[in-house]
């Protein structure tokens, strides 16, 4: 136990680790904010009065509404691929071309969903 | 170039590996869920004009007060023990996976002994909270 990186936060943040790189990092923000959203939910949803409308009246704003999609929506399309590569480890040799794939999907599906949002909250 | 990766059945158990295969398996089952969630609130919301946003609010947790605000004529069959059961077993696997989740990502920062056991405890009173809550909010309405 007590595992040592070796390694400062400059290089850390120095290294190049590209598309694959990308997918980790964003599928750990889009993790976190999934976690730390679905906590406040259910905890102002417990609660419930007048803390819980103050946390429904963040979550109900589109900036929020935006951010929560792209995290959902990132982490179920990465973690798909994640899932699929890791029980058929035979596939990793495919990993770049999954990533392609996934953005193929998340692009097109998570600007649909941008443009409604934005279309509910400011045109209407 | 040739996979270097063993097969899955010649990597052993541990908790660690047990966790792992929980938690691939786990996102497979919420898609399950999810779709299952999809198809219900297609067909009981298909002559209300229910919008894309409201099929996927109710398709993320199968909770009632998650379409109340639509233009739902009749909550109850938005409201059966089948659904409360769906939302439960959502519940119990979306904690899990993401309780998990954060006790990884803490190990990549907190690398002591005492740091790591810290965390361990604190992410089993979050699991026990969390789903004590979620039950509570979805079998008291």
């Amino acid at each position: 136990m007590g595992l040592k990186r070796n390694v400062s936060l400059a290089t850390g943040l120095r290294y190049k680790g590209q598309g694959p790189m990308l997918t980790f990092v964003l599928h750990r923000i889009g993790g976190l904010g999934m976690g730390i959203f679905v906590t406040v939910h259910i905890v102002a949803s417990f609660v419930g009065g007048e803390i819980g409308g103050f946390a429904n009246n963040i979550y109900t704003h589109w900036l929020f509404q935006i951010f929560i999609f792209f995290c959902a929506l990132f982490h179920g399309i990465n973690g798909l691929r994640i899932t699929v590569l890791d029980l058929w480890p035979k596939l990793i040799v495919y990993q770049r071309e999954a990533i392609w794939m996934e953005w193929a999907v998340f692009i097109p599906v998570y600007a649909l969903a941008v443009i409604i949002v934005l279309q509910t909250a400011l045109g209407g | 170039m040739k996979s270097r990766s063993l097969p899955i059945k010649d990597r052993g158990l541990n908790f660690e590996m047990f966790m792992w295969l929980v938690t691939r398996l786990t996102a497979l089952a919420m898609y399950a869920l999810l779709l299952t969630g999809v198809i219900g609130a297609l067909i009981m919301g298909a002559r209300t004009q229910m919008n894309l946003a409201d099929v996927i609010r109710w398709s993320f947790m199968p909770n009632p007060s998650h379409v109340q605000s639509t233009n739902v004529p009749d909550l109850l069959p938005w409201s059966t023990t089948f659904w409360q059961l769906i939302g439960s077993a959502f519940l119990f696997i979306a904690v899990a996976h993401g309780v998990h989740g954060l006790v990884v990502i803490a190990d990549d920062y907190i690398v002591k002994p005492r740091g790591r056991s810290i965390v361990r405890f604190l992410s089993i009173v979050m699991v026990i909270a969390m789903t004590g809550m979620g039950l509570y909010i979805l079998w008291t309405q």
